[in-house]
C-alpha cells in the first residue's frame, strides 16, 4: 500500500485521472443542456462508440489528429439530427429511441471496425501540451497543466456552459423550455428549435467524448466506451443539473478508473478484488441519485414531448 | 376524417412490418456498400436460422432467453416502468443458479432443475426489485438505477467468476480463466429433440409467456399494473396500493430476466458460466435485444413468443450472413437499433392518427407510455382496463382520459 502513496504514483494517478475525466465531462455537459430543455438522450453511448471509431479510423488514413476528432464531432452531430428528429419532431419515447441509438452504435461501430480495419493498428498520440510558468508548480503542475489539449477544453467548457445556462437568453429559453414548454410557447419561443439546438449540441458533444476516450486510450476495442456513455447520462442527476456538480461526478468517476488501474498494475489488490472496487462508483451513484431525488427538483418537462396548442 | 383514413390504415396495419422492412433494406444498402450481394446474405441468414431441424433447434434455443427477457419487459413497461436492466438481471439470474448448482451438486436432475431455475429467477427478481422500490419510494428514476446495477452486475460477476467460482482444476501456466467448472449433469437442462441443441428451456420459456399473459390479462394483480401503468394517478384515487404494484412489477420483471440467464448457462452448449469481463459476453445483449423483441410484439406477451422467435432467428442468422459474405453479425443489433429508432418514432404519428379518429386532440395532454406505445395495439377500449370510466377517472377527464374512455369510433 505504501508504494502507492509515493509521490511520483499519486502525481501519476491524479493526471491519468483527469485524463479519463474529460470524456464524461464533454457527455455530461452536452447531456446537462439537452436534459435542461427537457430532453433525457438516452443514446450517448452508442453515439459515443461510434464517434470513437470514427476518429479511429481518420486517425488511421490522414494521421491528421484535428481532422480525426472532427470525424468523431461530426458523426455525434448526424446522430444528433436522428436522436432529435426522433425524440423532439417525432416525439418518441425518449428512453426507448436511446436505446435504438446505442443498440445501432454497439453494432455499426463493431461492424466497421472488423470490416475496414480488421487487426487494431496503433494512432499517433496527442500531445500534453505544458502550460508555462505554471506547469512548474509543485506537485500540482505536472497534474493540472500538462495535459492533452482535449482535457483543458473538457474543463473550460464547465464555466462556458455554467454562463450559457444561467447569464444568457438563449439559456433562459433553454431552462424554459424544460420547466415549462407550454408558458415558453406561449411568449413566442419555439420549443422545439431550442431542444433541436440542445440535442444537436449534446450529441455533438458526445462524439467529442468518444474521440477524447479514443484518443486517451490510443486503439479502438470492441465496446471502448463499456457503458461510460449510461454512466454519463446518470451524472447529469448526480450532479443535479449543474455544470460543476456533473464535473464533480466527472472527477469522481475519472479518479476511481484511475486509482484501480493503478492498484492493478502495482499488484496492490488482487486482480479478482479490483472488480469489486470498479463496483463501487455505481453503488455511491445509486445512493446519490437517492438523495439528488429528494433534495433536487429535476426540470419539470423533462423526458416529456411538447405537444403545442391547437 | 375520410381523407386521412387510408393513412391510418397504412400506420396501423403496415407500421410493423413496414419498419422491419426498411430496416432490412437498410441492411441490404449495407451489404452492398461493404462489397457483399444482398441477396446471397439473406439468403444465408434464413436458411441459417430456419432451415432444417438443425437450424430451427438453434433458433428456438437462442429465441428463448429472449422471450424471457422480452416477457419481463412487456410487465414493467405495461406499469409504465422502464427496466433498461435486463443486462444485470440476466448476469444475476445466472450467478445465482450457477452458485445453486455448484453447491448442491448431488441432487438428482428432477429436483436440481427446478432448483436452478428457480434461483435464477430469485436473483434477477433481487436485482429487479432495487429499482423497482427505488422508483416506487424514493422516486429514484428507474432508467438510471437499472444501467447502475447492470455496471454493480457485472463486476459481482467478473469477481465471482475469476475468484470463489472459479475453476480451481484449470490446467493453466497462466493464471486461471474466468470460468466455473463444468456444471453437475444432472443440472443441466435436457435436450427434447436427439441431435439437435433443443432443450427444455424453450418449453419453460414459452410457459412463462403464457402464464405472463394469463396474469396480465385474467388477474386482479394484471390489472392493476396495467391500470397503474395508464394512470398512476386515477390508480391512487381508485384505492390500488400503485407503489406496490410497481415494485411487485419490476421484480416480476426481473425475475422473468433471471430466469433467462439461468436458462444461458444450464441451456448452453459449455454448461459452465464463464465471462470475457463484459456483460454482453454472457448474455449476447439480450437485455437489449429483449427489449426490442418486446417493442415488435406490441408488448403483448403472446406476440412476443413469435417475435422472439423471428430476433432469435436473426440473430442465430447472423452467423451464416457473416460465413457467407464477410460482413460482420453486428449487422444484426444494427439493424435492431435502426428498427427501435423507426418503432417509437412512428408511434406518434400513429397515436395522432387515432386521437384525430377518436376526438379531437386535447392541448397539453400528456400521455403516460404504454399509452404512448400501446395505443396503436389495443382495439378501441376493449384493450383497456375493463373498469367502468367513473372508477377510473373521477370527474370530469380531459387529456389522455379522454383516449381511454371513448368508445372506439366514437365523436368524430
Amino acid at each position: 500500500m505504501s508504494e502507492f502513496f509515493s509521490q511520483t504514483v499519486l502525481t501519476a494517478t491524479f493526471t491519468a485521472a483527469l485524463g479519463l475525466a474529460a470524456p464524461f465531462l464533454f457527455a455530461t455537459l452536452g447531456e446537462t443542456m439537452g436534459q435542461r430543455s427537457g430532453v433525457i438522450n438516452l443514446g450517448v453511448d452508442g453515439i459515443m462508440l461510434l464517434s470513437a471509431f470514427a476518429t479511429y479510423y481518420a486517425a488511421l488514413q490522414t494521421g491528421d489528429l484535428l481532422v480525426a476528432v472532427l470525424a468523431g464531432m461530426g458523426v455525434g452531430l448526424l446522430l444528433g439530427v436522428v436522436t432529435a428528429l426522433a425524440s423532439v419532431t417525432l416525439k418518441a419515447e425518449q428512453g426507448i429511441s436511446g436505446i435504438g441509438i446505442y443498440l445501432f452504435g454497439l453494432g455499426f461501430s463493431d461492424l466497421l471496425f472488423i470490416k475496414l480495419v480488421g487487426t487494431p493498428r496503433p494512432i499517433p498520440q496527442l500531445n500534453t501540451l505544458a502550460i508555462p510558468v505554471v506547469d512548474r508548480i509543485p506537485v500540482l503542475g505536472p497534474i493540472l497543466f500538462q495535459q492533452t489539449v482535449l482535457v483543458y477544453v473538457a474543463f473550460l467548457l464547465v464555466p462556458v456552459v455554467t454562463v450559457v445556462l444561467n447569464r444568457t437568453t438563449y439559456g433562459l429559453n433553454v431552462r424554459a423550455a424544460g420547466e415549462n414548454p407550454a408558458a415558453a410557447d406561449s411568449v413566442g419561443i419555439s420549443v422545439a428549435r431550442i431542444r433541436w439546438s440542445t440535442v444537436l449540441f449534446g450529441c455533438t458533444m458526445a462524439g467529442l467524448a468518444g474521440a477524447a476516450l479514443l484518443l486517451y486510450d490510443g486503439i479502438f476495442v470492441q465496446d471502448i466506451t463499456q457503458s461510460q456513455g449510461f454512466i454519463a447520462v446518470a451524472l447529469v442527476y448526480f450532479g443535479a443539473w449543474r455544470p460543476f456538480g456533473v464535473m464533480a461526478g466527472s472527477l469522481l468517476y475519472g479518479l476511481t478508473i484511475a486509482v484501480v488501474l493503478q492498484w492493478k498494475s502495482l499488484g496492490i489488490i488482487p486482480v479478482s478484488a479490483s472488480d469489486l472496487a470498479a463496483a463501487a462508483p455505481a453503488v455511491l451513484t445509486i445512493m446519490v441519485l437517492v438523495i439528488i431525488a429528494r433534495r433536487f427538483r429535476q426540470p419539470a418537462a423533462l423526458g416529456k414531448p411538447f405537444e403545442r396548442a391547437a | 376524417m375520410r381523407a386521412v383514413g387510408w393513412r391510418r390504415v397504412l400506420l396501423r396495419w403496415y407500421a410493423l412490418p413496414g419498419s422491419l422492412l426498411a430496416a432490412l433494406l437498410l441492411g441490404a444498402a449495407m451489404m452492398a456498400a461493404l462489397g457483399a450481394d444482398p441477396l446471397t446474405g439473406y439468403h444465408a441468414l434464413v436458411v441459417g436460422a430456419f432451415g432444417g431441424s438443425t437450424a430451427l433447434g438453434a433458433t428456438a434455443v437462442r429465441a428463448a432467453p429472449l422471450l424471457l427477457v422480452g416477457i419481463g419487459i412487456c410487465i414493467a413497461f405495461r406499469a409504465n416502468v422502464l427496466n433498461i436492466g435486463g443486462e444485470g438481471q440476466l448476469a444475476l439470474g445466472g450467478l445465482a443458479s450457477t452458485a445453486t448448482a455448484l453447491a448442491l451438486p448431488g441432487l438428482p436432475a428432477g429436483v436440481l432443475v427446478p432448483l436452478v431455475l428457480l434461483a435464477g429467477a430469485a436473483g434477477g427478481a433481487l436485482w429487479g426489485a432495487i429499482p423497482g422500490a427505488l422508483r416506487a419510494y424514493l422516486n429514484v428514476n428507474e432508467i438510471l438505477s437499472t444501467v447502475m446495477l447492470n455496471l454493480v452486475a457485472v463486476q459481482i460477476m467478473n469477481y465471482l467468476l475469476s475468484g470463489p467460482m472459479v475453476d480451481r482444476t484449470q490446467n493453466s501456466t497462466f493464471g486461471l480463466i474466468p470460468e466455473t467448472r463444468v456444471l453437475p449433469h444432472s443440472s443441466w437442462l435436457p435436450i427434447l429433440v436427439p441431435g439437435t441443441q433443443l432443450q427444455a428451456g424453450v418449453i419453460v420459456a414459452v410457459v412463462m409467456a403464457i402464464a405472463v399473459y394469463v396474469l396480465l390479462r385474467r388477474t386482479t394483480f394484471g390489472f392493476r399494473v396495467r391500470s397503474v401503468g395508464i394512470s398512476r394517478e386515477a390508480s391512487r384515487y381508485a384505492g390500488m396500493a400503485v407503489k406496490r404494484t410497481m415494485t411487485a412489477a419490476m421484480t416480476l420483471s426481473g425475475a422473468m430476466c433471471g430466469l433467462g440467464g439461468a436458462l444461458l448457462v444450464f441451456g448452453s452448449t459449455s454448461h459452465r458460466m464463464v465471462t470475457d469481463g463484459s456483460l454482453t459476453g454472457f448474455t449476447g445483449s439480450d437485455g437489449f435485444n429483449g427489449i426490442v423483441v418486446a417493442l415488435f410484439a406490441g408488448l403483448s406477451p403472446l406476440w412476443t413468443i413469435v417475435s422472439s422467435f423471428l430476433f432469435g432467428g436473426m440473430l442465430v442468422g447472423g452467423d451464416a450472413l457473416q460465413v457467407a459474405t464477410g460482413v460482420p453479425s453486428t449487422m444484426v443489433t444494427t439493424l435492431e437499433g435502426v428498427l427501435v429508432v423507426l418503432l417509437v418514432s412512428l408511434e406518434y404519428l400513429r397515436r395522432r392518427e387515432r386521437l384525430n379518429a377518436l376526438a379531437p386532440p386535447v392541448a397539453g395532454s400528456e400521455s403516460s407510455l404504454s399509452q404512448r406505445v400501446l395505443a396503436p395495439f389495443s382495439k378501441g377500449a376493449s384493450r383497456v382496463p375493463a373498469c367502468p370510466p367513473s372508477q377510473l377517472q373521477p370527474g370530469p377527464v380531459e387529456g389522455s382520459g379522454a383516449v381511454v374512455g371513448a368508445p372506439p369510433g366514437g365523436p368524430q
